[in-house]
């Protein structure tokens, strides 16, 4: 059934409906509307035996989720930005220990400077930590990667961070069909545990190793993320099934089969993106959009299939590595072939929107072959000459 | 599981096992039927006294349980010394995560067992001094102000001795250390520094916080055993001396902690709900040139001249406690 619902409030229900034991809840913007619902729900006893625990840092509440989920409870909590980073050393400690903890980032630029709004920093900078990354385009998307994430995250025994726009996404009321509770215990079995803290069997969990099997480890590690490549499709299809809507495919490409230029993005401006590649086809342009949900694993293989008749790939980067350029740029590169020509375009940092307009201007040079390597959208040039004057 | 036999030593006559004593008195350690928590093997120092703290801290909390245990450490000695991989001497189930989360995970195990139904399984949570008193200290703070159902132990040796012996908060005024030399005008720790652990637990007004030492483990595991009979967030701290950053003999172990306490620097007692109920009295009181005196942290104090005026305020600080905690008079004023 539709609702018309604010994207936090049908993620806190629908994590509620996959029935966590353990959430460990800190408050950030633009996160917090989602442990706040979560908090409502518990307290009302709409999750049974479901512990609902107000933690004092984003560290601790990764740290709860760490020893909630060892001792075979379904564990979940929810940051953004700061938060993300002040949780890092126990969000690799997680994913080393192959905890299947399920957590939203309710993606926000990180400071210095401080600000509060939408950009793909904070994730984007986790993607080596080891977690599986979901990124939802709108809110049906967001409320359906997270049933698919618990899942997931338990058959690999491997974390699952579900990526949405802060604001523009958790902020946000529209229309969105909120699953049924029957229909997500069909999909979504009880947790198991494979390692599990129990007197009756003890196991030691998280010992020291040393050069002799670190390594090993590692790749084992890498095993199980890849794993998720072919995993994650067939539960995509899975979902398809039982709930009517697709939803969990690692890309998605948008009018791309013909398209000479096509834009590869993550996230809710995937919205605006494809309104553009409709204005601009209506005119005869040939683009397309390619839109990536699965950041980690890097489906490699289908972004290359899907960029295959492309001549030109603009890729518009949400977040931005600092010294060297695109962050979604270096990992795709190896899909590229010699025949085909890249641009950079960093756009929408610290919540500035990208507009139509802009995207319009962007795919005008890069069709006319004057488009910058690496181009910042929309940047006040008038701001930054004061400072980049006789430097 | 087969008997093992358990080697005995004597070590003074407040140490558990005291052959002296009436067969139903005996420690539990002097047993082959005994709990093992950690086993034979681990790598622990000659003389190590957190592994000796652990051992018997868990041995306790398995009889309180009836073996209905889960525990779980912080980064350090403790962690590193017992499971290098491919082994493991825990015979408990024993979750390592970081070096500063320990308490909050100790919460989220807590949180699940009661979750699932399980409140039989009781946790622990454990670290050496830097683990609790400095970088969990937050996740500490936490756990004790939710009450959530933990008992937390520090084994308290005064630095940070995994990583070569260097300054942390719990580190003593003119002690010697990698990050506070005997050199220069003040050697060693500054006086003014460092916070009291067990006090600040009490401040939380959580059910139980006690203090003991490994001079005493009798007293030590009737403070475990205690502090299981409790539901919420309880704080054991122990005093636990390190032959390696210390610079003792591995035999002066107990006896230092023993002067630790009757020198009045280290005093043990319990509180419940933050007022202290028992202390545990000065029996034999010695000045703390005398625990001093045997290490060579303490050096410097002593060679090439005797530093009267620090031995004489690290005197002040014990006559300080003494008089706190009523150690000569049987309780707090």
């Amino acid at each position: 059934m539709l609702s018309q619902i604010e994207g936090s409030r049908a993620v806190a229900e629908t994590v509620a409906l996959c029935r966590p034991q353990v959430v460990g809840a800190y408050p950030i913007s633009p996160q917090t509307h989602i442990v706040e619902g979560l908090s409502a729900l518990v307290k009302a006893g709409t999750l049974g035996g479901c512990e609902f625990i107000n933690v004092e840092s984003e560290f601790a509440a990764m740290s709860v989720a760490i020893g909630a989920s060892a001792a075979g409870a379904r564990a979940y909590t929810a940051t953004a930005s700061q938060g993300l980073l002040f949780m890092v050393e126990a969000l690799y400690n997680a994913a080393g220990l192959g905890l299947p903890i399920v957590m939203t980032v309710a993606n926000r630029a990180i400071g210095a400077p401080i600000n509060i709004w939408n950009d793909h920093s904070d994730a984007m900078s986790q993607r080596d930590s080891g977690w599986i990354q979901l990124y939802a385009e709108h809110n049906q998307d967001a409320v359906d990667l997270h049933v698919q994430a618990f899942r997931l995250a338990e058959e690999l025994s491997t974390p699952v961070m579900v990526c949405m726009d802060g604001f523009v996404l958790t902020h946000t009321y529209e229309e969105v069909a909120v699953p049924t509770q029957e229909a997500v215990d069909a999909y979504l079995p009880p947790y198991r545990p494979r390692q599990l803290l129990d007197p009756a069997e003890p196991v030691t969990i998280g010992a020291m190793v040393g050069p002799e099997a670190f390594t090993e480890v590692r790749y084992l590690a890498h095993r199980v993320q890849l794993a998720a490549l072919t995993r994650l499709p067939a539960l995509a299809e899975e979902f398809a099934a039982s709930f009517g809507r697709p939803a969990g495919r690692p890309v998605r490409p948008y009018r791309t089969r013909d398209a000479e230029t096509v834009v590869v993005a993550l996230g809710s401006v995937l919205g605006t993106l494809k309104d553009t590649v409709d204005e601009l086809r209506a005119e005869g342009e040939s683009v397309g959009v390619l839109g990536i949900t699965l950041f980690r694993p890097f489906p490699l293989d289908a972004v290359r299939a899907a960029l295959r008749q492309a001549r030109r790939v603009v890729i518009l980067e949400r977040a931005f590595a600092v010294g060297a350029g695109g962050v979604v740029t270096a990992d795709l590169a190896p899909a590229l072939g010699p025949g085909q020509q890249s641009y950079t375009v960093v756009a929408g940092l610290g919540g500035r929107p990208v507009t139509r307009a802009s995207l319009r201007r962007v795919l005008a040079d890069a069709g006319a072959g004057t488009l910058d390597p690496l181009t910042f959208l929309d940047l006040r040039r008038s701001l930054i000459a004061p400072a980049c004057e006789g430097a | 599981m087969p008997a093992t036999r358990v080697k005995f030593y004597q070590t003074g006559s407040f140490a558990v096992g005291n052959r002296l004593l009436a067969p139903e008195q005996r420690a539990v350690q002097a047993s082959a039927g005994r709990t093992n928590a950690i086993t034979r093997g681990h790598r622990a120092c000659q003389g190590c006294g957190e592994a000796l703290g652990a051992r018997f801290v868990l041995d306790a909390a398995m009889r309180a349980t009836g073996g209905q245990l889960v525990v779980v450490n912080a980064t350090g000695c403790l962690e590193v010394f017992s499971t290098p991989y491919p082994e493991s001497s825990w015979r408990v189930p024993w979750l390592h995560s970081l070096f500063g989360n320990a308490p909050a995970v100790a919460s989220g195990v807590a949180a699940a067992l009661r979750a699932r139904g399980r409140p039989d399984i009781r946790v622990i949570g454990q670290g050496g001094d830097g683990g609790t008193v400095d970088i969990g200290f937050g996740c500490l703070s936490g756990m004790f102000e939710r009450n959530d159902d933990v008992l937390f132990v520090c084994y308290d040796n005064q630095a940070y001795m995994n990583t070569g012996v260097q300054r942390s908060g719990a580190t003593p005024p003119a002690a010697r250390t990698a990050t506070t030399q005997a050199v220069g005008p003040a050697p060693g720790n500054a006086f003014g520094q460092g916070k009291n652990a067990p006090l600040i637990a009490m401040a939380h007004e959580i059910p139980y916080v006690a203090t003991a030492t490994v001079a005493d483990l009798r007293d030590l595991e009737a403070k475990v055993i205690r502090a299981m009979a409790f539901r919420g967030a309880r704080y054991l701290h122990v005093f636990v001396p390190c032959p390696l950053g210390w610079g003792s003999p591995a035999r002066d172990t107990i006896r230092l902690a023993r002067l630790a306490v009757e020198s009045g620097l280290f005093p043990v007692f319990e509180a419940e709900r933050g007022e202290v109920v028992a202390v545990r009295g000065i029996r034999h009181r010695v000045g703390v040139r005398e625990y001093l005196r045997p290490q060579k942290r303490y050096a410097h104090l002593f060679e090439p001249v005797e530093r009267t005026d620090v031995i004489g305020r690290i005197q002040a600080g014990a006559d300080r406690n003494i008089a706190r905690f009523g150690l000569l008079d049987g309780g707090p004023p």
